[in-house]
């Protein structure tokens, strides 16, 4: 079998999968399930960027919030519908990330990660000082007649696991034919040699600002569905934290692989649901497993896979 | 009042904030800049320094003074104690890897604070300062053509904070005292300088790393001691201190002490003072802001070496 058909039957696999599961799951997981694929293309979005391209952004929250605010304030305070309104989060996500990445492309390192944060951070005080609108931390709810798109209830779990099985598929396939393409080969041979690849020619500063781009478009239209499906926007999507999950689920999962994200995601969002069923100290477990995974898997749960059995594991 | 005795009070607030932020960020930049190690877990290592404060005050009990001094050792001591813990048993054992290391003490971080939650609680609870007078600042104006002092409502301090903006400076001057004038700052030094090289010329580089990890969390949990009389101990209270170090370290220069101490007198000062007089929220976007276009523009910083 080649490696390209290999390829096809593993990720075509999963979405059957995926699609498959909706029918038998029970309610609770069914629900957690729709949660996660959304979370997941979040990671997919974070993964072109950080595991690709190799640059540790620390903002990313301000993507996911761009695309969230930027559905959920032109539902609830320009009544419109959800077809333009995520349209206004995807486009709210390409220019912010389109602009920070200007700004800080510049930079390198460290730095890139401290300005990315700043910027977040900056992006996160501005949902707070705008209250008015954005009612800061205590946040606002999409009533479930503004989350109807073209005659469907997204706010029906059936629906919603549907819309975020397709938006999960959608950034899964783009980051699969992404990493296969020239563009996406010379993201990869950025992030092991910079210099090497400017000196060949090729305009790496474009590069990485097209890297940032695709991957902040993504997280917007992943912050603009979870908004959408689950009817909630606030400033906590907007914190640290929600920066530092992606980069969490992409290491566990394995950063530089296509599954790695989704992986990582579930296997973070049930570690803390099953742990904090057994015991108030979820975090204590957590924490043990994060340290165990970076002393014993420290390419990530997909990034052992590839390196341990299947070498060709895009 | 008028804006001459406001804007003294608020450098004095900012000269508090400042001194405590030193501490810290100067702890963060000497793991930075000896070990090469992203340390997110360090502002656990500073709340872990208030509540072990906060115990040792609460076991011995008497007079204020005697908890309080106790604390100033027992603290750090223990505090680092721990760090040089997590360094042997994790760190060391991945070899100091850059993204590893982060997800690592992301690790330590959630362990710290649910152990503190669970052995803590989720109070804030107060250490009693040591002494703690209040302090009438007088001002000076012009009135009938000839210079006169009175004294402003309200326009007063305390003697702890004033010992606590005295302290800062002596244990900044201890490390560097440290650093530049013994044989264990040699070793630092050339570690920092060439981890390969040392290693060559016999230099035990993993019990150097052990020893400047265990420093960096002892001066935040430093830090912390000092902090409490004013703030509090409470689990959650690292996440502040973590950022704004975070901040300061880039500001001045990664692993530069001098810059890391010039640029926490600065933002210390500033917060201080803007917060007074804007609105905070507003206050700390402009800040942030200011922050990212510094580094856009001066990725090294203010002091750091022009090469990455």
């Amino acid at each position: 079998m080649s490696t390209g058909t290999k390829v096809l039957l593993l990720h075509g696999g999963l979405l059957i999968a995926l699609f498959a599961l909706q029918f038998v799951l029970p309610a609770y997981h069914h629900g957690n399930l729709a949660r996660i694929m959304v979370l997941a293309s979040y990671a997919v979005g974070y993964n072109i960027l950080f595991g690709y391209t190799g640059l540790l952004s620390l903002g990313h929250a301000l993507f996911f919030a761009a695309g969230m605010y930027g559905m959920g304030l032109t539902v609830t305070h320009l009544g419109w519908t959800p077809a333009p309104a995520l349209i206004a989060g995807v486009a709210a996500g390409a220019a912010v990330s389109a602009a920070l990445g200007l700004l800080a492309l510049r930079t390198v390192g460290v730095a890139f990660m401290i300005v990315t944060l700043m910027f977040a951070q900056a992006g996160y005080l501005t949902v707070l000082y705008f209250g008015k609108w954005t009612r800061g931390d205590e946040g606002f709810v999409i009533q479930q007649a503004q989350r109807m798109l073209w005659g469907i209830d997204l706010s029906d779990p059936g629906n919603r696991y549907f819309a975020a099985l397709a938006l999960f598929a959608v950034s899964l396939l783009v980051c699969l034919w992404l990493v296969r393409r020239p563009f996406g080969k010379t993201l990869i041979a950025i992030r092991e040699n910079e210099e090497r690849v400017r000196m060949l020619g090729y305009d790496t500063f474009a590069h990485k600002l097209g890297a940032m781009v695709i991957s902040g478009t993504i997280s917007a239209a992943a912050g603009a569905l979870y908004g959408l499906l689950f009817g909630y926007a606030g400033a906590s999507f907007a914190g640290v934290q929600y920066s530092i999950f992606p980069l969490l689920w992409v290491l566990l999962g394995g950063a530089g692989t296509v599954l790695g994200p989704f992986i990582g995601t579930l296997f973070m969002f049930y570690l803390i649901d099953l742990s904090s069923g057994v015991t108030t100290a979820y975090m204590l477990i957590a924490g043990v497993v994060l340290v165990l995974l970076t002393l014993f898997a420290p390419q990530g749960l997909a990034g052992e896979l590839r390196r341990r059995l299947w070498g060709w594991l895009p | 009042m008028e804006l001459g005795p406001y804007l003294l009070l608020a450098t004095l607030e900012g000269a508090v904030t400042a001194a405590v932020l030193a501490l810290t960020a100067v702890g963060l930049s000497l793991v930075f800049g000896v070990m090469r190690v992203v340390n997110i877990a360090h502002g656990e290592f500073f709340m872990l320094g208030a509540v072990v404060a906060w115990y040792v005050a609460q076991t011995l009990g008497g007079h204020a003074s005697v908890g309080f001094g106790a604390a100033l050792i027992i603290a750090p001591l223990l505090v680092g104690v721990i760090a040089v813990a997590v360094d042997m048993t994790i760190l060391k054992r991945i070899d100091y890897d850059p993204e590893r290391t982060i997800v690592a003490t992301i690790g330590v971080l959630y362990i710290i604070q649910q152990l503190t939650l669970m052995g803590y609680g989720p109070e804030a609870r107060p250490v009693a300062p040591p002494f703690n007078t209040r302090l009438a600042i007088p001002w000076w104006e012009f009135k009938d053509g000839s210079l006169q002092m009175y004294w402003p409502w309200g326009l007063s301090t305390t003697s702890y904070k004033l010992a606590v903006i005295c302290a800062a400076p002596v244990v900044l001057l201890g490390v560097w005292l440290l650093m530049a004038r013994t044989k264990i700052g040699l070793l630092m030094r050339a570690t920092q300088q060439d981890r390969d090289m040392a290693l060559a010329f016999g230099i035990p580089v993993e019990r150097v790393y052990a020893l400047v990890f265990g420093i960096g969390a002892a001066l935040a949990a430093l830090a912390a001691v000092l902090i409490v009389p004013i703030q509090q101990a409470h689990y959650l209270m690292g996440a502040d201190p973590l950022l704004l170090s975070f901040i300061v370290v880039i500001i001045g220069g990664l692993g530069s002490l001098p810059g890391t101490v010039v640029a926490a007198i600065l933002i210390g000062l500033s917060d201080g003072i803007i917060s007074v007089f804007f609105s905070p929220t507003l206050a700390k976007i402009l800040a942030t802001l200011l922050v990212g276009l510094v580094l856009v523009y001066r990725p090294n910083g203010l002091f750091g070496a022009r090469s990455t």
